[in-house]
Parts: C-alpha cells; structure tokens; sequence
C-alpha cells in the first residue's frame, strides 16, 4: 500500500466502535483504512465485559455461530453492601436459556481480534502497532487524513472516523474537543481469576453456557462514586471496581488495586474466588460524565464514534453496544453521502446526529443526563450511607430476637431518620428527577 | 487475596520501548497536589516520591489508562504520549 493511496474513510482504532464503523464501510463497499496502535485489536483494550447481542446482531446477524463467546446471561444480582454483607436483588428466569441468547460474558481482547478479523474479511486494509499522532489539513482547515508515527507523508481519505477511545488524544490535540474533566472519568481496575469450569457452575448454580453477573456498589468503594463487578466467563472469572477519577485524587490515599483486594477479601466475594489462579491485572478509563459531556461529534472531514464521544450509559452498565451502534451510525451517514456524491462536510454529517437522536443511544443518553450531577453532589451518601442503613434493616427485620415486629419497623425508621433526617425527602426527589 | 502491584504486573506482558518513556514528570521542586496523589491513584503504582519530595515515574508498567494525564492536565506537570505503535502493554484478556 503506497501512503498516496486516497482512501474513502479512514478509522482510527479497532475497539467495538471502530471495528463497526470499518466493519459497515467495507462492506458496503467503501475503500477502507483501519489504524490500530495495539498489536492486534484488542491487545489495548479492557472491559467488564458484557456483550449484549443485539447492537452487534444488527451487522453481522449469525455472530453467534463464530465469536468467542464465553456464558449467556441467566442471572443478575445487584448488590448494596456494607463492610460484613450485601442486601441486593436477583433476577434469573430460565427464559434466557433461549436460541438467541441477549447478553454474553466475553473477553475483550479475544473478541475484538474476532470482530477485526471481520472487518478484514469484509475488504478493509487493516494497520497495526501503528498510533496516529495528528490529523491532516487543508488550507480550509478540513481534515484530509491522518499523521502516524509510521516514516511517511501519512494517509489520506474523504473522512476520517475517531474511534479512538475515552482517552482520545487525537481529537483533543487537534482542538476538536476540549480534555476530559476528572469528575466525567471513572477508573476501572480489573483482573482475571481462573478456576475449572466445574467449580464455576457449581459455585454459581449454573450449567452448560450459563452465567452469572454481579454488580455492587456500597461501603466497597469508600464513599467515592463507584461500582464494583464480578462477572462470571467459561473458565475465568472477571472482577473489578471502578471510582471516579476526582474522587480518587481528591481522597488521594487510595490505591484502585486496595479498593480490588478489598473487595475480593469482603465475606460476600472471597469464598467466590477461592483458590483462583489471577492472570492479568488490567486498568482503564470509562467515561461516565453522560449527555452533558458529549463533545462535538463530527466537523469538516471527521465524525467521533463511541468511547471517544463519550458514549457510556454508566448507570446500566452498557458502553460496547453504544460504541458499536454510534459506529454503524457514522458509517451509515458517511456511506449515503458517499453514494450521494457528497462531501463529508461538518453540515453533511449533521445526518450522524439526527440518526443518533432517533436511536436508544442518545433518548438514552437524555434520560440519565442529571444522573452525573447528582452522583457529584450526592455521591456518599448514596455510596456509603444508604447502603449501610439498608443492610442494617435488613438485619433488624430479619433476625428473630423477641422484638415485636412494630417495634422493629420502629427501629429501622429512626435509624434512618437520625442518620439523614429531612434529606431522606430531598435525596428521594432528586433520585426521582434525575431518573426520570 | 491481597497481593502486592508488583505480583499483579508480573501477570502482564508488556513490550518496553527502552528509551523512550511515554510519560514524564517535568522538573519540578515541590509537586503540586494533583501529582502527589498519582503516588496512590496510579493503578501500576508508577509513581513515587524521592527523598526530596518530588514526584517520579518509572513508567514501565504503566497500562496506559490516562488517569495520570487527566488528573495533572492543569498542572502541566506530566507530559503524555501513547506508547510509539506495537510497544507498552498487552493485554491477553483484557
Ligand atoms: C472495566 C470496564 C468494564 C466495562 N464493562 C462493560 C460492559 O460490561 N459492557 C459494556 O457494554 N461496556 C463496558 N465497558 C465500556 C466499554 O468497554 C467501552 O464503552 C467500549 O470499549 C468503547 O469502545 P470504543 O471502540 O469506543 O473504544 P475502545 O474499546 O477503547 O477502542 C479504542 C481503540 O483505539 C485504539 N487507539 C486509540 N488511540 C489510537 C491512536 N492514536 N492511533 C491508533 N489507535 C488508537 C486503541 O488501541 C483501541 O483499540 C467497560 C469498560 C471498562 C473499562
Ligand atoms: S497512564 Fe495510568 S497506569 Fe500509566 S502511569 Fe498514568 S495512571 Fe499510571
């Protein structure tokens, strides 16, 4: 490939969002370049991971006949917990033992070679270990192409696709987007525990492809807004905990991989993992900052797609699904201007916008606008104190020990009630609002 | 369960560009806060205070996850670059 081969888009990055955006291109056609700096796609790439069948489905509809995947997803438990135990909710139905199962445990870095294999065997020209390190001009300031740390003039195209991720420096650097604020990041820590299959489905009470997730908040993260997961794969489990960014420099005395031992050694977790083989500790940014922090999405020559326009939905856990379908969304609006004969100008791929707007993505996206506000403002209370007052009820109710049960319901209230007072009333309203 | 970052890292592969770190501290007298505390946030423990009190980094296990630039973005303190293509870490799971 000679560097003055004009391409008609080129993508920067091989995650979900990338991998879909070339994958949709090449396939319908269009001269595709694909620039990954990772080894191989994927070798960069960290996630929980939860892969939810459908976003990918909608491109490469027998997926399911060829990917690596490792459990379908039987069981949720969402976990409050406090320093002893956990109160929680499980949902499992044997519905989703179904021929087209919805969610998949996967793992990352085996996933995204898969989906990047696609996209070569779609007809895409696909880089590797190479990092774009700016965007190509005109004298109009339209982006024409992109500078790598490759030898050469760099690489042209009609449009180039920003598939970069969270930390997304080429856009920053370019002065497409402003830098991520502390407070729109979360740090995600992470690692691999192996066991035998068969310990895994007995601990967990599942059979054949069967898994389950966990998702916890609570005293875990130290009042700091965060979550932590455990999720269940073939023969490994994932686990990990996360907390945004401001909080952890703000406390600036905590180690993400202390929050991590912690929670592995919490009395709900540790028999879970017991006598597990740990074979790789990963970290990662999410970004969690919401509508509100979405950049700018597409200029003369350029659009953003998934991490890297900030698409995480982080109160339901889903950011893979929003990169691929921003992705295809892109590539869709890049091809019908491509057939139209049009430029991909900033008015153009206005069209990307509105194909977000009419999509889960961005309704979404609106939905839970306020939800990073109110965690900035509210978050240790709704981190640490509440799931201590919700464990303590739990006790109070349960434990037979000759208290009446009005005496009980008594207790509970006042615990509460000392612990918040008038807040109670506010908290629930704003919770209200921000859900909405 | 606990285990030290030096246990955890040796977990990992890695491709060291030996020369050309992709992170550095600029030359400083007194840290400010944002960098102190990449003591404690930095999830490979990269960073760590000599007996002057300045903040230093040795970047070798670092998973390039960003948090370092986005906390000292203000400060100016620490320049940051991804690793040049095919080199830092990699990542067999993810
Ligand atoms: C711990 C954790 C758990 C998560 N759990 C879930 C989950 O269970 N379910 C879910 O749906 N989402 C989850 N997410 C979110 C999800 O991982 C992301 O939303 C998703 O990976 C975004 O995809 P992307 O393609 O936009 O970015 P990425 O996956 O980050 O891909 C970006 C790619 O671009 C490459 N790149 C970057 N810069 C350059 C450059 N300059 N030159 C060349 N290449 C470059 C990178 O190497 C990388 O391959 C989780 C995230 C984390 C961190
Ligand atoms: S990028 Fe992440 S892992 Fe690397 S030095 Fe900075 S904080 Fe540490």
């Amino acid at each position: 490939m000679s560097n003055t081969t004009r391409f008609d888009a080129i993508v920067v990055g091989a995650g979900p969002s990338g991998n879909a955006a070339a994958y949709t291109m090449a396939r319908a056609g269009l001269n595709v370049l694909q620039i990954e700096r990772g080894e191989y796609a994927g070798s960069k790439n960290v996630q929980g991971a939860i892969l939810y069948a459908d976003a990918l489905e909608q491109m490469i509809p027998d997926f399911r006949e060829e990917a690596p995947l490792e459990r379908h997803i039987v069981e949720q438990r969402i976990w409050m917990m406090d320093d002893k135990g956990h109160t929680g909710m499980h949902h499992r139905s044997d519905d989703y033992n179904e021929e087209r199962p919805n969610r998949y445990t996967i793992i990352r870095a085996q996933f995204d070679k898969w989906f990047n294999r696609q996209v070569r065997d779609a007809g895409a020209t696909v880089l590797y270990e190479t990092t774009v390190t700016d965007l190509l001009r005109d004298a109009q300031g339209r982006v024409i192409g992109v500078q790598t740390d490759r030898e050469g003039d760099g690489y042209y195209a009609d449009v180039v696709v920003l598939a970069e991720g969270v930390n997304a420096l080429v856009g920053q650097r370019s002065g497409l987007r402003p830098e991520l604020r502390a407070e729109d990041v979360a740090l995600a820590v992470k690692e691999m525990h192996f066991l035998p299959q068969e310990t895994i489905e007995s601990r967990f009470n599942i059979t054949g492809g069967e898994g389950v997730v966990i998702e916890a908040m609570g005293t875990i993260t130290e009042g700091m807004v965060g979550t932590a997961f455990l999720y269940t794969n073939r023969e490994s489990i994932s686990i990990g905990i996360g907390c945004l960014v401001s909080d952890l420099s703000r406390v600036g005395k905590c180690s993400p991989y202390q929050l991590l031992d912690r929670f592995k050694a919490h009395p709900s977790i540790r028999s879970l993992l017991e006598g597990s083989e740990m074979k790789e500790y990963a970290a990662h940014l999410i970004p969690e900052g919401g509508y509100r922090a979405i950049p700018e999405l597409a200029g003369d020559g350029w659009i953003a797609v998934g991490d890297a326009g900030h698409f995480v939905n982080a109160v339901h856990r889903e950011g893979s699904n929003l990169a691929m379908t921003t992705g295809r969304l892109a590539a869709e609006t890049i091809i019908d201007l491509h057939r139209q004969g049009q430029r991909c100008t900033r008015q153009a791929l206005g069209a990307y916008r509105k194909r977000l707007e009419n999509s889960f993505v961005m309704k979404d996206m609106k939905k839970y606008k306020d939800v990073p506000r109110m965690l900035e403002k509210q978050g240790s209370t709704i981190m640490d104190l509440y799931p201590r007052l919700m464990n303590g009820a739990a006790q109070t109710w349960f434990r037979v020990d000759g208290r009446d049960k009005k005496a009980k319901e008594n207790a509970i209230v006042k615990a509460a009630w000392h612990a918040r007072g008038l807040g109670l009333l506010g908290d629930a309203v704003k919770l209200a609002r921000a859900w909405r | 369960m606990s285990d030290t970052i030096e246990n955890r890292l040796f977990q990992n592969r890695y491709i060291v560009d030996t020369g050309q770190p992709h992170i550095r501290v600029t030359p400083h007298e007194t840290p400010s806060e944002a960098l102190q505390s990449m003591v404690h946030v930095c999830p490979a423990g990269c960073y760590s205070k000599n007996e002057h009190g300045q903040v230093e980094i040795v970047a070798d296990g670092c998973m390039e996850c960003g948090t370092c630039r986005v906390v000292c973005q203000d400060t100016g303190e620490i320049e940051w670059s991804y690793p040049r293509g095919g080199f830092g870490v990699l990542f067999k799971f993810g």
